[in-house]
């Protein structure tokens, strides 16, 4: 396991008015590892991953990403409030300048983060592959010109998107419906779609927001194994949100759990299935605050 | 409804049917048709035609019963019917032969149409293909992208007014304001695209609405500049220096002058027409293209979710942006065929009305169908030209046109057919 976490999350704060939903929370995610984020409903955990992509601004607290060599801050690329020290650098003022007008949740997405939602959000009105080519739409050929004229560098472009868009839905066994409107599909296959969509976009680190929710045990069974899959042959860092206990304790590395907007426990899973605190925290317990103090 | 389409034939029910048209058809057309005002006395002279008239509806519902009871009709009346179709289709990934050889024939009769048909004609066809342009520009917007857009007036007017202010004020032709106007349109488009961007639905929809009364307004008051209310004359289109107006006005020669022969008044509709047509189906050409292309895609999947398309790194200002300005450059681009064609504009032909029944193209056409907006313009520019002495039902029959069209075909005419890709080929490929 490499030294530096691929992405830290450190003193990460979130107030909406008087609601402190997330609280000095700390961790890290390992790269090449599965890290699972559970806790009780209303725990914050949603919170958590809408502030690592960029659809909440953090009240306060750091999140960095490390994509290969670059360092990437989180907080910094969604645009940040200006500060009095600004006016006295200009090249600082300029960068705020620059993130507050351009940036936002999409350069997230290019710093190497992808992500689920929880209700799944296909283009539903869109066949299944065109899913996949709108999630590549970075690395396609972007050129009006070319693009109107159809051009032998066009159609290359789009043969590559489209051979690579093939790649992914074989791995999700989803290659038979490529030409079916997604919204059309199962619910099971949208689950898996939606996946197959955020890995397009060619991410170092994938934020899966309860994937299992609506499967069936055996469908939970298939996409743990594909999780596993991402992890061991595709070499991606995973990092999610989920509620079936069994399939967090069979396929994390690690685990962290939240409750209240506080990080009460992390740890391999073995330790976390016998913490105190996190037994307290989904049983119910009274004495809760005893055990986290 | 249900008893439109009696599932057996029930001799007694179909007589109840029969007769309970006659009773409807009777009740509405005595006191129409039948009862004439003379004078203070009234004329039941005509009670007979009206009754003529009942049984013949009468008579038609009976044989309608007789006909949806065979095997045909019974077909017929369930594809209308059927609800349950995929609100979007997907094409084959064989290319069929006939559907190109329909465009081809098309073409032709549209090509060969003008010197085949009388001026008037012409003229409403000419009306009925800016339509179409305006159509394909708000189609992008609102069909493609999912940017409900009520001002789509607003860059129509700034097109014509280029057309007819450039020649006025900088001695413009029709070529220089051609390109000048699509530009000036997109401009203004960029410009309205800024400010609503974080805006969806119903805000965005208030905000259009403003900006083009806000046009119309301004051309309306700014009377030092754009004439206001008395309008301004605009250039009619040439060719090469060849003008088609009976004596030269811009410095060219007269057509009939260059080519030797009689003044026809048919040649500048004609070319008008011709310079249309080409128009419309480059516009139609990069429509087909732009659902193929990236940037194409990235609208319709902002019109399906943002969220989600803000998730996979698209920029959705950009996005936002470039649809606005495509769709108001060609929607300038028919205002300055609007202009050329009339030889003057004024703020009366930009009102909200105006818009309004450019969103009912795109709607009633099917959203972000091509071949639906080309049928709807034309079905809605060429119908109320046919059917002239019920101009003044015009808008009544266009609401119910609209209220039959949610019921039954609620994504349009047409329904949107989605690109297909071979996954054979491409795994050859990668």
């Amino acid at each position: 396991m490499p030294d530096r976490p691929l992405l830290t999350v450190s003193n990460l704060t979130m107030q909406f008015g008087g609601i402190t939903a997330l609280s000095d929370v700390s961790f890290a995610v390992d790269t090449h590892a599965v890290t699972a984020l559970i806790g009780p409903n209303g725990a914050g955990k949603t919170t958590v991953f809408n502030c690592l992509t960029g659809f909440y601004r953090a009240t306060s607290g750091e999140l960095t990403l490390r994509n290969g060599d670059r360092t990437i801050d989180i907080v910094r690329i969604l645009g940040e409030p200006f500060r009095p020290t600004d006016f006295l650098n200009p090249w600082r003022f300029a960068t705020r300048l620059f993130y507050k007008c351009f940036g936002g949740s999409h350069l997230v997405n290019r710093a190497g983060l992808a992500r689920t939602f929880q209700n799944i959000r296909l283009f539903r009105e869109m066949t299944v592959i065109e899913n996949l080519l709108v999630a590549q739409h970075m690395s396609t050929n972007r050129n009006p010109v070319a693009g109107l004229l159809n051009t032998p560098g066009f159609r290359r472009s789009e043969k590559r998107v489209v051979s690579r868009a093939c790649q992914w839905l074989e791995v999700f066994g989803l290659k038979d419906d490529a030409n079916r409107i997604a919204g059309e599909l199962p619910y099971g296959l949208q689950r898996r779609l939606e996946i197959a969509r955020a890995l397009c976009t060619n991410p170092q680190i994938i934020c899966l927001d309860e994937p299992a929710a609506g499967l069936n045990p055996r469908e939970t069974e298939d996409l743990s194994a594909l999780i596993a899959r991402l992890r061991d042959d595709h070499r991606i860092t995973v990092f999610l949100i989920e509620h079936d206990m069994q399939l967090v304790m069979g396929i994390s590395d690690h685990i962290v759990v939240l409750d209240h907007g506080v990080v009460i426990a992390s740890g391999r899973p073995n330790d976390i299935s016998t913490n105190p605190a996190v037994i307290a925290a989904y049983l119910g317990d009274t004495d809760t605050e005893a055990y986290t103090a | 409804m249900t008893s439109i389409l009696p599932t057996n034939l029930s001799i007694r029910h179909l007589l109840l049917e029969t007769l309970t048209a006659f009773a409807v058809a009777a009740v509405i057309f005595c006191p129409i048709v039948g009862i004439h005002l003379n004078g203070y006395d009234f004329d039941l002279g005509h009670l007979k035609l009206a009754l003529g008239l009942a049984l013949g509806i009468a008579i038609t519902r009976l044989v309608l019963a007789l006909f949806l009871n065979t095997g045909v009709g019974a077909r017929l009346a369930q594809h209308i019917m059927d609800r349950r179709q995929a609100p979007v289709a997907v094409a084959p990934t064989t290319r069929r032969l006939w559907a190109h050889v329909f465009v081809v024939l098309v073409l032709i009769g549209a090509v060969a149409f003008p010197f085949m048909a009388k001026k008037y004609f012409i003229t409403v066809l000419i009306l009925a293909l800016i339509y179409v342009l305006l159509g394909l520009g708000l189609n992008i917007v609102v069909g493609l992208a999912g940017l409900l857009d009520l001002g789509f007036v607003a860059f129509y007017a700034i097109g014509a007014y280029t057309l007819a202010l450039g020649h006025q004020y900088l001695g413009w032709g029709f070529w220089q304001s051609l390109p000048a106007a699509a530009a000036l349109a997109a401009l203004f488009g960029c410009i309205l695209g800024f400010p609503v961007l974080r805006m969806h639905g119903d805000y965005l929809a208030i905000t259009t609405l403003g900006f083009g009364e806000i046009i119309r307004l301004v051309l309306t008051n700014w009377v030092d500049f754009t004439g206001g209310p008395n309008g301004v004359s605009a250039p009619k289109p040439t060719l090469f220096g060849i003008e088609f107006t009976r004596r030269a006005r811009y410095g060219g020669t007269p057509f009939h002058e260059y080519f030797g022969g009689e003044y026809n008044s048919e040649a500048l509709y004609i070319f008008t027409y011709l310079l249309l047509l080409i128009t419309v189906c480059i516009v139609v050409y990069i429509n087909h293209r732009l659902k193929r292309m990236p940037v194409g895609r990235a609208w319709e999947a902002l019109r399906e979710d943002e969220i989600a398309c803000r998730s996979l790194g698209l920029n959705h200002v950009l996005v936002k942006l470039s649809a606005f300005t495509l769709g108001a450059g060609i929607g300038g681009v028919a205002g300055v065929f609007f202009a050329g064609y009339q030889g003057f504009v004024n703020p009366t032909s930009f009102t909200f009305f105006e818009s309004a029944l450019i969103l009912a193209v795109v709607v009633l056409g099917g959203l972000g169908s091509t071949r639906g907006v080309i049928i709807a313009a034309l079905a809605l520019t060429i119908l109320p030209e046919a059917l002239r002495q019920f101009a003044d039902f015009r808008v009544l029959a266009f609401g119910g046109a609209m209220v039959f069209m949610m019921i039954w075909r609620p994504r349009g005419i047409i329904r949107p057919v989605r690109p297909s890709f071979s996954t054979i080929e491409a795994n050859h490929a990668g």
